[in-house]
């Protein structure tokens, strides 16, 4: 019972957590963008929390599903409609046999993602679903979707009875009121200092954290170019290529910084200022070409606090 | 006979490298990740003692370790914070850091690739020579004889850093990039060496190309060399390219998993 691409949109791929454990290959660990959108997308559907979805770019995709379907679309605010009426995102919904749903554009955000109950069937490539477009493999054929791609969707497990009592649950799941708030505050993007933090003076983390950049167009998932005052380190020398932590913001010579994201190089010679916290990530896949973005500095223990808390808070609407 | 490349750095940089040799610096690079830098210059010690940190850490198969990643003079060691934290893990590497482990212990994989230097794979062939001034011959001569070291991969998936090229061969990068360079395009830029893995753009000096696939996703491991494998060149003529291509296909062996912590 695979589900139609009528239309691809700018940038639909299949997603999933990520591919762990092959970046001494130079493999890098794609998965979504917004880990946390993708992830609740699941959790709304009683999936496993790392079931293969789809994450749609700027502007979404139109499908159709042949069978009846539960599906939930979350992350950016997009415009949904399901056989021409609005569907709600952040929820389970039920497609009838035969249903179109037609995503246009983001409104705010970049990235919403779609995950249909049981998940997309799409083969594991070195323990994950997730598309690499550098190394055209994983996901759909290794590629973006395009017109008329016949997604295949894994078979739930048979059990009427129970499963009648699990959606009647699942359909009265919803996010409490103000947690997209929570989720994507307006405030300062939050970084920990950098690997290379003591090649910066204070003047560099001055502009930092005080000026706001501008994401460029010429950013994907592999990298954010941001746009603003110039930071240099404090002298010329050449960095010896490193390992790239996830988020980590790098200054090249032109003293435009970039943040690598998940489709990124694994190594890189410019030096890293600054790093965008596990918290926060999700929010850089969100981030749109022309949008500003201020960052914001706290401790490593802060940083890992507020991964804890953010784990508990989900925990505490997901699990009851 | 060996790496001539790092030869000369190593007498160049032989005082400021044992210098440095028991510094082991731990680097909170980020709320998920330590970088544990072992020096910061090109040599043959650091590679040796980063390759070592990696294959240790590697062979522990630690669930807590999401990606290790060697370079020149460090390792970064990824782990999700919600399961694990700095300090566990940097004592965990400081203890591998520390150990002096004698060379024998680990044997490096030998990995021989064939490689045709015919013109039509070769653009920057005569380039090279012209630069070099030496003759095409005597470019692939020394390319095919030398012996590299695969210092890290990086840059796309299977691409892999060897040191060694030797130094009558060093050239500048291209000065504009290619578009697309083909998957098994023998490379040199500077004092490296590559082969291209996948299909991508490069800015590096093509020199021939191999039959061997590099990188193949649906294999164990995917990518044929893994940081601290020992590489050959072994020329081969048109023929045996063309053969070889269309028998390469069963060429990844399967023995061993090329995962981290697989889960």
């Amino acid at each position: 019972m695979p589900i139609r691409i009528n239309n691809p949109g700018l940038l639909t791929t299949v997603q999933d957590a990520g591919r762990h454990g092959f970046s001494h290959l130079g493999i890098s660990s794609c998965g979504a963008a917004d880990a946390i959108a993708f992830r609740i997308a699941n959790l709304l559907l009683g999936n496993s929390e790392n079931a293969a979805a789809l994450e749609m770019t700027l502007l979404g995709a139109t499908l159709e599903f042949e069978e009846a379907a539960s599906i939930a679309l979350t992350g950016a605010d997009c415009d949904c409609r399901l056989n021409g009426e609005a569907a709600p995102m952040w929820q389970a919904i039920q497609v009838a046999p035969g249903g179109v749903l037609a995503c246009a554009g983001m409104k705010t955000g970049a990235r919403a993602y779609l995950a249909v109950e049981a998940g997309f069937d799409v083969a594991s490539v070195m323990g994950s679903a997730s598309t690499d477009l550098a190394g055209r493999f994983g996901g759909y054929d290794g590629r973006k979707l395009v017109k008329g791609d016949m997604l295949p969707v894994r078979k739930k497990p048979a059990s009427p009875i129970q499963e009648s009592a699990q959606k009647s649950a699942r359909n009265a799941r919803r996010l409490p009121t103000g947690a997209l708030e929570t989720l994507y505050p307006s405030s300062s993007i939050r970084v920990t200092k950098g690997a290379q933090q003591e090649w910066f003076g204070g003047e560099a983390f001055e502009k930092l954290f005080s000026r706001s950049y501008e994401v460029s167009d010429d950013s994907d998932r592999s990298g954010l170019r941001l746009k603003g005052e110039s930071i240099r380190p404090r002298d010329a020398k050449q960095l010896l290529t490193d390992g790239i932590p996830l988020g980590a913001i790098q200054v090249p010579q032109n003293g435009q910084p970039i943040i690598l994201f998940v489709d990124q190089h694994t190594t890189g010679g410019y030096p890293k200022i600054a790093n965008v916290i596990a918290a926060d990530m999700h929010r850089i896949g969100q981030l749109r070409p022309h949008e500003q973005v201020r960052f914001a500095e706290v401790t490593i223990a802060e940083a890992i606090e507020s991964v804890h808390e953010q784990e508990k808070w989900l925990k505490r609407i997901f699990v009851s | 006979m060996a790496h001539a490349a790092w030869c000369i750095l190593r007498n160049a940089r032989l005082r400021e490298t044992n210098r440095r040799f028991r510094t082991l610096k731990i680097v909170e690079a980020s709320d998920s990740s330590l970088l544990v830098v072992l020096g910061d210059a090109i040599s043959e010690e650091l590679q040796e003692r980063v390759i070592s940190l990696f294959h240790a850490l590697a062979r522990l198969r630690d669930p807590r370790i999401r990606n290790l990643h060697p370079a020149y003079a460090s390792l970064l060691i990824d782990f999700d914070p919600r399961e694990s934290s700095h300090n566990e893990l940097a004592k965990l590497a400081e203890k591998f850091a520390r150990q002096r482990r004698p060379k024998q212990e680990r044997k490096p994989k030998i990995v021989e690739i064939p490689v045709c230097y015919d013109a039509t794979f070769a653009p920057d062939l005569l380039d090279i020579a012209k630069r070099t001034k030496k003759s095409p011959e005597e470019v692939i001569a020394l390319h095919s004889s030398a012996t590299y070291h695969v210092c890290f991969l990086g840059f796309s998936p299977g691409f892999a850093y060897l040191s060694g090229l030797p130094e009558a061969l060093q050239v500048p990068r291209l000065d504009t990039p290619r578009k697309s360079v083909k998957a098994g395009t023998v490379a040199i830029a500077g004092s490296q060496a590559a082969v291209y893995p996948v299909d991508s753009p490069g800015g590096w000096r093509s020199i021939g190309r191999t039959p061997v696939q590099m990188f193949n996703p649906a294999a164990i491991p995917p990518s044929r060399l893994t940081p601290g494998d020992v590489v050959k060149f072994a020329p081969i003529d048109r023929g045996q390219f063309d053969t070889m291509s269309g028998t390469i296909s069963e060429t990844m062996s399967n023995k061993t998993s090329g995962a981290m912590s697989p889960r």
